[in-house]
């Protein structure tokens, strides 16, 4: 197998290189044609992996007989759970996934048995005449059934199918709401979402038997958990291992934990001693999802006659699904962004994450807030209708100072959210339209954050939050070594920017080497938005360190102090004098005489108040080293005879502290308020008796180009002192306002309030025939009483 | 027919005439990436759902994950492979990555493909006419914004030429 983690870079030359509009430094490999992604490596020979997977959806193994599967000629290899008696899952505290079933079957499509053989009729042969004898067992599918008494655990290690309850006080609730002029209690639905990134599932395994050593290169976003994951369940020291990313076409969270396909590559490969591909379904894409849960919400607020939140209260469930994945991440997630958006007080939260016979819930891109930021949003907005307020206006009553620590013990630095408000009340031109447009349409508002990567990692070991490696050689090109991984949001570029940026060198010296863990430093992967912060940081510390050599170098050869020499980026000289001027090339000959190839390393450390102040479980969720904001506005046109919504356009104010590459910024921006829209209007995964009736692009829907609206996206940069240049993330923040910013425009275009996700013609025309019948029982006794 | 026999493929690839041995069953896309060995273009889907495999035939669009390669006998086909001319990007290609037209690039081959023909077609289509010929194309990253400013960036600098 190559490697082709190597990008060449061909761009265009700013003079500035942070804040610069460049385009992918992988972009070219996207366009032609060239960019390898997991199924695309060659691998001449492969065997073909599949997996057979459960029609049921719970289930006690009472037998897999696999003999005939392994009689079949052309079958390389077969293995069920027996293979593999070692549980993972991204969450030491939540290990509760096996490679392959063991025991029991939890979700319709969980891996029974898995086969390799030599193409993939022979494997779909195999995978028929494995023989699965199994006893049934009662099947939750809803938060109430998994919760009902007696139900029986679908987890061993969790009585009562409950992941996690969390049941936090920051001040006191009802202090604040006996303080309050008006009190409202709502219930919100969520339904179910996925990511559905448009490249399936894949991985490859190559098991090298003379050398025991395992290679695997797959769709991950997290190349080091993976890595950990595997050496765990295939019990092999992790020296042994190599994992390395290829091109992936979209993560949004689906990828940011092992998956079971990639274990079971790894398990068929060294039974089978050679390389197995294995490549899911579309429909098994969606099947083995670890998608946004279904969310029942009840939020709670007080506000004061002025708009003042004086106090809020939420109670969160979520069907998490079969296993544990993210799951406690999520609903701790849930809580702790009820903080750090608005200055608030007094917050409750009672969280509940219950585990069910439906496919295993993970993290999904707004990671844990996305639901319940609807949710509040949604309330605030008819809570200011209910007080005759603006929905702006009330925001703006909340606000935070931009130097700010939380009752839950979140501190942020940078607070844009004020501009953000501005900006979209401008350009929507709100005050002309809002409560002033013809019957059927309108506008709507909402605001949301996230933060800039996790605190605290996953796997809490003391290193460096994130390390970066530059190499530097005879031929004057600069090589950039990241473990970050580049899923399609732009971090490769990123990096380069940054180290162009501090050097001041031509993007023709840099290249990026990125995702091969035989080469490149470790890294934590790409989840809850912390490339930017924590990888630029790093970048940043290597370029200056890097740029110490050189600056030494340079004052060798011009004999003068270093603090006496000037760098021009391509060139050096002493201070105000061009006639010493020497070249790049005479530097970097200079810096490696003696000591020879040039390496430097840089780190990040989070600041330790970045990682959670709270003394609460769980404090550290939340923590961030700065806080992105977003405030978007919607308009949409509601079809009063069908129900049906469209959304014309959409403006959003993005507050990203510095724009590192503004096209960059302005691509994610759209593309995660994009995603937030699909969810507002249309996607959702149904199951009937635990079937996934949605596993395909037809019944799973979201927006085509001719259903998706103009969006306009405006940054605001008030620079975070944490942030390299001042940067925060720019691809989570926005994304949750817009599910209220729709809502609120259905209230404002046909008077409906909506509490459920998706808005589908069918919710809405239930709710205008509902006003419809209310109105026709009223009007009669208005009468009477005249 | 049994679902084992094989027949003589003759199509032109990219411009190079190909004589291949391969199942009748085959489907077009398997016969590209696998036989072929172009794998820029992709598949997303189960089938007919997505656009990611869209290529050209005859200089018409079509979906190649659910066509047979012997229904293509004789014609010609065109990949992401085909647009640049030594090395050097097409307009379209160029438009898209300048413009930032793809984010994670698993549509991107699709897409541009389908924009392709439209442009063949119809050298400066309205707005409303690029959204209809890329209705079929899925993309989960861009939200299509700079997916369509890349496309009117391609008419434009090909009116420029
Ligand atoms: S792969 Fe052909 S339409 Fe999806
Ligand atoms: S760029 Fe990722 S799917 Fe379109």
């Amino acid at each position: 197998m190559q490697n082709k983690a190597s990008v060449e870079l061909h761009m265009v030359r700013p003079n500035q290189a942070a804040g610069a509009r460049i385009p992918l430094v992988d972009g070219v490999e996207k366009v032609t044609g060239k960019a390898q992604y997991t199924a695309d490596l060659e691998a001449r020979g492969a065997l073909v992996g599949a997996i057979l997977r459960s029609p049921y959806a719970h289930a006690e193994i009472i037998n897999i007989d696999v003999s005939k599967a392994r009689a079949l000629a052309g079958v390389k290899a077969v293995i069920t759970g027996d293979d593999c008696g070692v549980a993972f899952g991204i969450l030491p505290i939540s290990e509760l996934e096996f490679p392959l079933a063991k025991g029991k079957l939890r979700y319709r499509g969980d891996a029974v048995a898995a086969v390799a053989a030599v193409d993939e009729k022979t494997a779909q042969l195999a995978l028929d005449l494995i023989e699965l004898e199994v006893r049934e067992l009662p099947a939750y599918f809803t938060i109430k059934e998994a919760l009902a008494d007696g139900a029986i655990a679908i987890h061993e290690r969790r009585e009562g199918n409950v992941e996690r309850k969390v049941d936090d006080e920051f001040g006191d609730v009802e202090t604040g709401f006996s303080a309050a002029d008006l009190v409202m209690e709502r219930s919100y639905h969520c339904a179910e979402v996925t990511h559905a990134h448009m490249e399936p599932h894949a991985a490859l395994a190559e098991y090298d038997v003379e050398r025991d050593l395992m290679t695997l290169q797959s769709v991950t976003q997290v190349p080091y958990y993976v890595h950990l994951m595997l050496s765990q369940c295939l019990d092999m020291d992790s020296s042994r291992i190599r994992v390395i990313k290829p091109f992936v076409g979209g993560g949004f969270g689906a990828r940011t934990e092992t998956l079971n396909l990639e274990v079971i590559a790894c398990l068929l490969a060294r039974v089978a001693g050679g390389v197995v591909r294995l490549k899911l379904s579309r429909e098994e894409t969606f099947l083995t999802h670890k998608g946004r849960p279904e969310t029942d919400i009840i939020m709670k607020m007080g506000l004061t006659q002025s708009g003042k939140i004086t106090a809020v209260q939420a109670q969160v469930a979520q069907r998490g699904g079969a296993y544990g994945g993210y799951g406690v991440i999520t609903i701790l997630y849930s809580g702790a962004l009820l903080h750090a958006i608005y200055d608030i007080a007094n917050i409750k939260f009672e969280g509940q994450r219950v585990l069910t016979n439906t496919p295993g819930c993970g993290a999904m891109r707004g990671h844990g807030t996305v639901n319940v930021r609807f949710a509040f949003e949604s309330l605030l907005d008819t809570m200011a209708c209910e007080l005759g307020m603006d929905p702006i206006a009330v925001r703006r009553a909340n606000l935070l100072s931009p130097e700010f620590e939380t009752v839950n013990g979140l501190k942020g630095l940078s607070y844009g959210l004020p501009e953000c408000l501005d900006w979209v009340e401008e350009a929507s031109a709100w005050q002309q339209k809002r409560g002033a447009m013809p019957v059927g349409k309108g506008v709507g508002i909402g605001c949301s954050h996230f933060v800039s990567g996790a605190g605290k990692p996953v796997h809490w070991t003391g290193e460096p939050h994130a390390t970066i490696i530059l190499k530097l050689d005879f031929d004057g090109g600069i090589t950039i070594f990241t473990g970050a991984s580049d899923i399609g949001q732009g971090s490769s570029t990123i990096l380069t920017q940054t180290v162009a940026q501090v050097l001041g060198v031509d993007y023709s010296r840099l290249r990026v080497i990125a995702n091969d863990s035989a080469i490149t430093p470790k890294d934590n992967g790409s989840y809850s938005s912390r490339v930017t912060v924590y990888v630029g940081n790093a970048a940043l510390d290597a370029a200056n360190n890097l740029k110490q050599i050189l600056l030494q170098a340079a004052a060798v050869k011009l004999d003068c102090r270093a603090d006496q020499v000037e760098c021009l980026g391509e060139a050096y000289q002493v201070q105000g004098l061009p006639n010493t001027l020497i070249s790049f090339a005479d530097v970097v000959a200079q810096a490696i005489k003696g000591g020879g190839t040039i390496n430097v390393k840089g780190t990040y450390f989070v600041p330790r108040e970045h990682q959670g102040l709270g003394k609460q479980r769980g404090a550290a969720v939340g923590s961030t080293p700065g806080f992105s904001y977003g405030a978007t506005v919607a308009e949409v046109s509601v079809d009063q005879d069908t129900g049906q919504i469209s959304v014309d356009k959409i403006w959003v104010a993005h507050d990203c502290g510095f724009a590192i590459n503004p096209m960059s910024v302005e691509g994610q921006v759209q593309g995660g308020v994009w995603m937030g829209l699909a969810q507002a209007i249309s996607e959702q995964t149904r199951y009937t008796n635990g079937l996934h009736m949605d596993a395909n692009f037809i019944d799973y829907r979201f927006p085509s180009i001719v259903e998706s609206p103009d969006i306009e996206v405006k940054m605001i940069e008030p620079g975070d002192p944490n942030g390299p240049f001042g940067a925060k993330e720019a691809s989570e923040g926005a994304l949750s306002s817009i599910l209220a910013a729709v809502a609120s425009a259905v209230r404002d275009a046909i008077g409906i309030e909506m509490n459920a996700t998706p808005m589908t013609a069918d919710r809405i025309l239930a709710k205008l025939i509902a006003r419809e019948k209310q109105a026709k029982r009223q009007q009669p006794r208005k009468q009477e009483a005249r | 027919m049994p679902t084992n026999s094989k027949m003589i493929l003759r199509v032109l690839v990219n411009g190079i005439a190909r004589e291949d041995l391969i199942p009748v069953n085959m489907l077009l896309v398997n016969y590209l990436r696998d036989v072929v060995g172009v794998t820029g273009t992709k598949t997303g889907c189960d089938g007919g759902e997505c656009g990611a495999c869209t290529i050209l035939v005859n200089g018409e669009p079509l979906l190649s994950c659910i066509e047979l390669a012997a229904r293509v006998a004789g014609k010609q086909l065109e990949t992401i492979e085909s647009l640049a001319h030594n090395g050097r990007m097409s307009t379209l290609q160029r438009s898209f990555h300048e413009q930032l037209g793809t984010q994670c690039g698993f549509c991107t081959p699709g897409m541009i493909m389908a924009s392709e023909a439209l442009l063949r077609q119809q050298s400066t289509p309205t707005d409303q006419q690029i959204k209809t010929a890329l209705e079929g194309n899925l993309c989960r990253c861009t939200g299509y914004v700079k997916i369509i400013e890349s496309v009117r960036t391609a008419i434009k600098l090909n009116g420029d030429v």
